[in-house]
Order: C-alpha cells, then structure tokens, then sequence
C-alpha cells in the first residue's frame, strides 16, 4: 500500500544546494524533508580536500558535508535516502513519488546536481563493478600491479592517471582530442611519467570481457585504425551531466538537459524551484550552490506563506 | 541493530555460518562513495532486526575483497546461508537495500 505523508516543502537533492536550501527554509519556519538515493553530500561527498570556499582555508569535503547535514538536521530537517521517480503536480501543489512513499507538498525545491558521464559503450554497464569504474580513489588499490586505461583529458582523467600510475605497471590515457583539457600542472607532471601511456585522438571503441574487464579497444581519429589495450581496469573520468529526466514535462530544460532558471531559482513552473548545478548558470562551484540553497530555501519559504 | 565489523577471524563464524541473512558493506577510509553509502546502510540495518549488518574494510583484509572479487567499493553482498544471494555495486537507495532484502527473504 502507498503511504502518504505532507511537508510544506520537498527538496530533491541532499548536496550543497539541498542542504543549504533545508537550513534556510527551516530557519524560516517551514518543515521540509529532503530526498536523495545517494546519500548526503552530492559532489562535494566524495571530494579529498576543499580549499576554496571563503573563511574555511580546509577541509575535506566529507567533513564539509556532514557539517552542513547535521546543520540541516539539527533544525529539525527530515531526510530520506530515497530515490525520487516522479514529481506531480495537483490541486493542492505536488506529489513527489519514491518506491514506497508518496510525499505531497506545496513547494519542491529540486537540487540534483550532476552525476558522472557514463562512456556509453555497450557492456559498460554490466561491467561496473567487474573492471569498469568512475572513482580511482576508491578502486586504484584493486588494480596493484595491473594495467589499466583512464579515459578522458581534464583534470580528473589526468590526476586520475597519476594516481592510478603508483599503484599499476603501465596507465593508458585515452583522449580524444590532441590537447588536454586538464592544467599544464597535471600535462608535465604525467609526460614525467615513464609508466603513463598517452593515446591522443582516440576514443574507446568496445570493452572487452565478458565477466570482467580484460581489454579495451580503441579507434584512433586520425586514420580509424584499431587497437586492442590489454587491460583489467577502465577508469570513466568525461566529465558530468544533468539529470533532470523525470522534471522534463514539468518544467523547462536546456538541450544540454540543465533546468533554465535565472539566480532568483525560479523554474517555469510555480511552485518549483531549483538550486545548485542542475541549472543553467555561468560559474559551478560549492559557494555557489550553497548561494542558490539560501536563494530557492528563502524563495520556497515566501512561496508557502503566501499560498 | 547495530552494525557489526567484519574481519578474516569471524566472517565465516558470523556471516557464512549464520542463521540469518546478512547483509555486508564492502568499504575503505579513502573512498568518499563509500562514506555516503554508510549512513544508508546504518538506517537500513535499523529497521530489518530479522538481517545482520556488517561492515568489511578492505583496506584491512584484502583477501576477503579478493574472495568475493570486489574490484569497485562500495560494493554491498547478501549473504544467506553461506552463499552470496544478491550484490549491489556503487551507491544504493534505502529502498534499493530494502528491496534486495525483500525479494530474498
């Protein structure tokens, strides 16, 4: 049987935005509850060290976030770790559905981030887990003394790459264009490395292995000539994408799949607002998304006591 | 119900020998996923009294790890009756753990 519970607001998204939309619209005396089937944290979770968010000099981004879920909460925030499936409007507002509970409420405040970009090869998925990973720093010690591939050219792929070369013979860094996109910092410092293999303008082709990972084939843009990596690990790092799906007959996206909203986080829908980097902005960074949190949490807070 | 640790000295005693189903959380200090995982699984274990939780650090036992063939973290593995019965790799849902304990009961 379906439950039903009510909140005067639901935030989708535990990150940065999430949270810091909770503390603000708590503070302005509504409940909310907030939503997330990753866990608190969003990004900024899973990040080592953060050393630019002003009148903190460091910290480790675990430790940032628990600080602000605990916030959060302490003002008495609800959360689930939940996956939303659908968002609906009705009479009274919205319903915001997850497997085994609906929530209706009158305001949502959507904060969903990014999630890493998948390389879209066919047994990528099956897979993970098995070879094909998206985090070096969690998986490189399962690859001592192996050979792996990273793919991509910013500065994840390229610290992905160096981190990944203490730990495995030799690190093949597939990119597909003929420059990195990463600093100059990471260039050198992986052209020092005898046991990193650079293959520019290529891109992964099919990965090879059935149970588990044992090769990579990649096509080289230049003449379309193929080559078969042997390799047991495949590291994804291309970067980010929205995922706003669900939202997309509720409120208006981009064609890159970003929320369109200005800084005041309003959607093209009353009621919904949105924070953080699932919407369309210029700059993508913590501060700024704790910034849009104060933002849609005051914006969400107005919205109910008006109603 | 509390969240025990797994090591290589009791995991055949309390996870292969069990009674019950048990549910373990393939985990390291380094991993940031993992981390996020945790506060999922430790609500999770709250509300199933009939599942033990428990908790293996790969970093401290390696050949556990590499017995199940865990390659990502987190990796979660039901357990029951001496067999591995279900496997959820990377970051899962409250209703996901519920959902895997459900259909295996």
């Amino acid at each position: 049987m379906k439950i039903n519970e009510d909140y005067k607001i639901v935030i989708i998204g535990a990150g940065t935005a999430g949270l810091s939309a909770a503390v603000y619209a708590q503070r302005a005396g509504q409940d909310v509850i907030i939503l997330d089937g990753k866990g608190y944290g969003g990004q900024i979770g899973s990040t080592d060290k953060v050393e630019n968010y002003p009148g903190i000099a460091s910290v480790s981004g675990f430790d940032f976030a628990t600080g602000l879920y605990e916030q959060a909460k302490s003002l008495g925030a609800k959360i689930k770790f939940s996956e939303v499936k659908a968002v609906e409007k009705t009479e009274a507002g919205f319903d915001v559905v997850t497997e085994r509970v609906t929530y209706k409420t009158s305001a949502v405040i959507i904060a969903t981030g990014l999630e890493k970009r998948k390389l879209g090869l066919a047994n990528e998925e099956i897979l993970t887990g098995k070879g094909v990973s998206y985090c070096a720093a969690c998986d490189g010690a399962f690859y001592k003394g192996k050979n792996v591939a990273v793919v991509g050219g910013g500065n994840t792929a390229l610290e992905d790459a160096l981190y990944l070369s203490t730990y495995c013979t030799n690190v093949y860094l597939v990119h597909r264009r003929d420059e990195y996109r990463a600093e100059q910092t990471y260039v050198d410092e992986i052209a020092g490395k005898d046991n990193i293999i650079q293959l520019k303008s290529c891109v992964p082709a099919e990965i090879i292995g059935a149970d588990k990972v044992e090769g990579l084939t990649v096509k080289s843009l230049k003449d379309d000539s193929l080559k078969t990596l042997e390799v047991s690990g495949v590291f994804a790092a291309v970067g980010q994408v929205p995922s706003n799906d669900i939202f997309k007959d509720l409120i208006e996206l981009d064609s890159s799949g970003y929320i369109v909203a200005g800084e005041d986080c309003l959607t093209s829908t009353e009621g919904i607002f949105v924070a953080g980097d699932c919407r369309t902005k210029e700059i993508r960074q913590l501060v700024t998304a704790a910034a849009d949190g104060a933002v849609a949490g005051i914006g969400a807070a107005k919205y109910v006591r008006a109603k | 119900m509390s969240v025990l640790k797994f090591d290589r000295t009791n995991f055949t005693t309390e996870v292969l020998n069990s009674d019950k189903p048990v549910f373990v959380d393939f985990w390291a200090s380094w991993c940031g996923p993992c981390k996020m995982q945790s506060p999922i699984f430790d609500a999770v274990a709250e509300e199933n009294e009939d599942v033990v939780f428990g908790k293996v650090n790969v970093d401290e036992e390696q050949e556990l790890a590499m017995a199940f063939g865990v390659s990502t973290i987190p990796t979660l593995i039901l357990f029951k009756g001496g067999e591995q019965i279900a496997r959820l790799v990377g970051v899962h849902s409250e209703d996901d753990l519920q959902e895997t304990i459900d259909e295996n009961k």
